[in-house]
């Protein structure tokens, strides 16, 4: 059930109690303790929206981030400080041929790549880094951003 | 210029209009199509665009390809049905052919064909296009859309030749257990009344798994099945179904298919088999149109409009809250862009009710609820 509610949140955060009551068969109490215990362990973490940011003239990039480690510095510790960039909208330590991908979100392209030059490339640890400015987005969390086209007759029997 | 009479007795399909009306609108939020919103599976896709590729569009033979009969033949013991592929299954180009050759293939001139009201829309003009007498047997919420052998009885079904069942239900969403449809079998042997079954929702239902009336003792002999790919694997428009049933009677739907069909979509049948194995692709499908149900159903009851609980296909069939179900869906599409069907499309025992189909994203099933409300209140 934990699993249920939890992907209907990722779907629609703003769904209300009663419809995730309704939509899983249980009682709206029973619901309400599991988002509660949802979110005490840290498994859902927020409710944020899915925006379009290019709308909104923000920039965004995925950078690739190499790094080497030392024998007082392990991945969690370079982690702990990229992620408490302001810019930083997500990052992931990944398997295959770098090691961080971090996705970056300003205000114009100049600002991301001062961001970089001034804030990453700089760390000790970090080897390289390679930047892919976003040029288009078709889908983000899970949401298509221009809708597929129903091509289906609007009344049929 | 002289239009047969047996054509001009049949009025055009009450959907028409308000299709019309739907389609001169801007930003309508449909709930009145009988379709699933999801594409059909990737593997059936893919092999009808290979085939395709290679050029494989040539006629196949009369009674379809061997494999599809085949694989229809294994896939239909999930429902305790067994069916030789050499002589008991015919391909037919959807179920609509199914049932116009079932019925042509069977009623004589003024035989009484038994339809259940309110049903999909085209058992009662087939029947009349066939020379056959319609004789409607009449559900309600209250009977819970099912029939009965009472119902039969007093709808005076005990006359008829044949009685077309379709469970679960378009338009109520109603399914029939295997004790409902024991009476119905009861009734049908004691009556010498002929079956034709058309099941091709018998994927979609939630909680309650689809029993088959052909499965039931001594009934195979006296039924026709009939299914197809349209609703479990979203193939509409790639017109494939299916008829399962006695050797002899599928022998005689096949001569009338021959001259008037020749054979089935050959891409479609070259995407058949792949979609039979796509079983996770169907069970993704029926978990979110089951959620969707379940959504819709309590949005109703908050608005305070009285739903049966339908527990197949992908529709609901709500009380109308006002006296009409035509002015209403008319007044509910132009003044909130909301269509649903009017229940009177499906006979006349569907008056006073609505035909909703959650076939539509979430997205657009909440509004539409929210625009139902504001209409209603």
């Amino acid at each position: 059930m934990k699993q249920k509610v939890a992907e209907l949140l990722a779907e629609d955060a703003r769904y209300s109690l009663s419809d995730i009551a309704s939509m899983t068969g249980e009682d709206e109490e029973e619901i309400e303790k599991i988002i509660e215990e949802l979110e005490e362990e840290n498994i859902l973490l927020g409710y944020g929206a899915v925006v379009d940011w290019s709308q909104l003239g923000k920039v965004r990039a995925y950078v690739e981030i190499d790094v080497e480690l030392d024998r007082d510095t392990n991945y969690g510790d370079i982690a702990e400080r990229i992620k408490r960039f302001e810019e930083v909208y997500s990052l992931r330590l990944v398997s295959g041929s770098y090691d961080f991908g971090v996705e970056l979100m300003a205000d114009s392209m100049e600002e991301i790549s001062r961001f970089i030059s001034q804030k990453i490339a700089p760390m000790e640890e970090v080897k390289k880094t390679v930047t892919h400015f976003v040029m288009d987005t078709f889908k983000d969390t899970g949401m298509e951003f221009e809708e597929s086209k129903d091509e289906r007759l609007s009344i049929s029997p | 210029m002289k239009i047969a009479e047996r054509v001009n007795k049949v009025p055009p399909s009450g959907i028409r209009r308000f299709f019309e009306i739907a389609e001169e609108l801007d930003n309508v939020i449909s709930l009145g199509v009988g379709e699933p919103d999801f594409p059909p599976p990737w593997d059936a896709r893919k092999a009808a665009s290979v085939s395709l590729e290679r050029g494989y569009t040539s006629y196949t033979t009369n009674r379809g390809k061997k494999e599809v009969r085949e694989a229809i033949s294994k896939y239909v013991k999930k429902w305790d049905l067994s069916y030789s592929f050499e002589d008991e299954i015919l391909i037919t180009t959807g179920v609509s052919e199914g049932v116009d050759l079932a019925i042509r293939a069977l009623v004589e001139k003024n035989d009484k064909v038994a339809i259940v009201s309110p049903s999909y829309v085209s058992y009662l003009p087939v029947t009349i296009f066939a020379g056959g007498d319609p004789l409607l047997v009449s559900t309600n919420q209250e009977n819970k859309f099912k029939i009965s052998y009472k119902l039969l009885e007093e709808s005076g079904a005990s006359d008829a030749d044949i009685l077309i069942l379709s469970y679960p239900n378009n338009p109520t969403g109603a399914i029939m257990e295997k004790k409902d449809l024991k009476e119905v079998a009861d009734f049908a042997k004691e009556n010498d009344i002929f079956i034709v079954s058309d099941e091709v929702y018998s994927e979609l239902t939630y909680g309650k798994r689809h029993f088959s009336i052909a499965s039931l003792k001594g009934m195979k002999k006296r039924s026709i099945v009939l299914n197809g790919f349209s609703k479990a694997y979203a193939m509409t428009g790639m017109r494939l179904g299916y008829a399962l049933g006695p050797k002899e009677i599928i022998s005689a739907m096949n001569r009338i298919h021959q001259y008037t069909m020749l054979s089935a979509p050959t891409t479609a049948q070259n995407a058949a088999c792949q979609a039979l194995e796509s079983r996770d692709e169907v069970q993704r499908m029926k978990k979110e149109f089951d959620k969707r149900r379940r959504f819709t159903l309590s949005r109703l009851d908050k608005v305070g409009i009285d739903c049966f609980k339908a527990e197949g296909a992908f529709y609901l069939f709500p009380k109308c809250p006002r006296n009409n179900d035509e002015t209403f869906a008319e007044d509910l599409l132009k003044e909130e862009k909301v269509a649903l069907v009017p229940g009177r499309v499906f006979g006349d025992e569907g008056k006073g009710h609505l035909r909703l189909s959650y076939a539509t994203d979430m997205d657009d099933l909440k509004k539409a609820m929210e625009r139902l409300e504001r209409f209603v209140n």
